[in-house]
């Protein structure tokens, strides 16, 4: 018996076998977004070691992170910085005990979404 | 094959029992991020783009200069936690021990550049 698929078992994501659901999806996308953030902390990083460093340092990260790749890349990370703080926030929810059936787990996913959304369009007009 | 029972074969199998405290730390580090996030978007945003002499004056002052350094600590701490989850889920064996190494290290040297960085700029 116990011999039985040793050393093979299966790992988590057993992405492929279930219908999307909003709320798999936004549990997939909060994991995605969390671990994708390290690009951006690596470049506000490299920013600050620049600056650190002197004037010719900091306009090479400077001009990077402010060049159409870099905008792209910070643009999206706002989203997901955004998007991974709301998420966290319906963890947060989600631990102390509310909002746990389906339908309100259903709507915080699609208003982290949305409000992420408005909080990137906000951002890009502030800064 | 050595003989070995069953039992044997899953002592030691189960929980890490460490799962409660790894929770714990990741709550911690988000309720701090949920403050510091919206304070160091618009702070280091402000600061983003500009001339290297208006960053230098910008990140003399204090309070900048503390939403960063805390900001850059408690986020790459809360990376460290979420990563080696990221790496639990889909890995195994020695792959899974190097990669969770590895990525920890990443995130302790990153929060140590950014600290040494934001502090030799207030300086």
């Amino acid at each position: 018996m116990a011999d039985v698929n040793r050393g093979n078992r299966p790992l988590s994501p057993h992405i492929t076998i279930y219908r999307p659901q909003w709320t798999s999806m936004t549990s997939i996308l909060t994991r995605i977004t969390g671990n994708a953030l390290i690009v951006a902390a690596l470049m506000t990083v490299w920013w600050f070691v620049a600056a650190a460093t002197g004037p010719e340092a900091y306009a090479v990260a400077n001009g990077f992170i402010t060049s159409w790749f870099g905008d792209l890349v910070m643009i999206l990370s706002v989203w997901a910085l955004w998007y991974h703080s709301l998420a966290g926030i319906r963890h947060l929810i989600w631990d102390a005990g509310y909002m746990l059936d389906v339908e309100k787990g259903e709507r915080l996913g699609q208003g982290a979404i949305v409000l992420a959304t408005v909080l990137t369009i906000v951002t890009a007009i502030v800064v | 094959m050595a003989y070995m029972t069953d039992r044997k074969r899953a002592e030691g199998l189960g929980s890490a029992k460490s799962g409660t405290r790894h929770h714990w730390q990741m709550m911690i580090s988000s309720v701090a991020l949920i403050v510091l996030v919206p304070l160091f978007v618009f702070t280091f945003g402000a600061a983003l783009g500009g001339t290297w002499e208006q960053t230098v004056i910008y990140y003399s002052r204090p309070f900048p200069v503390i939403v960063a350094a805390l900001t850059i600590l408690v986020a790459m701490l809360h990376f460290r936690g979420g990563v080696q989850v990221l790496i639990e889920d889909y890995t195994r064996g020695a792959a899974r021990r190097w990669t969770i190494i590895g990525a920890i290290c990443v995130s302790y040297a990153l929060a140590a550049a950014g600290l040494f960085a934001v502090i030799g700029l207030a300086l």
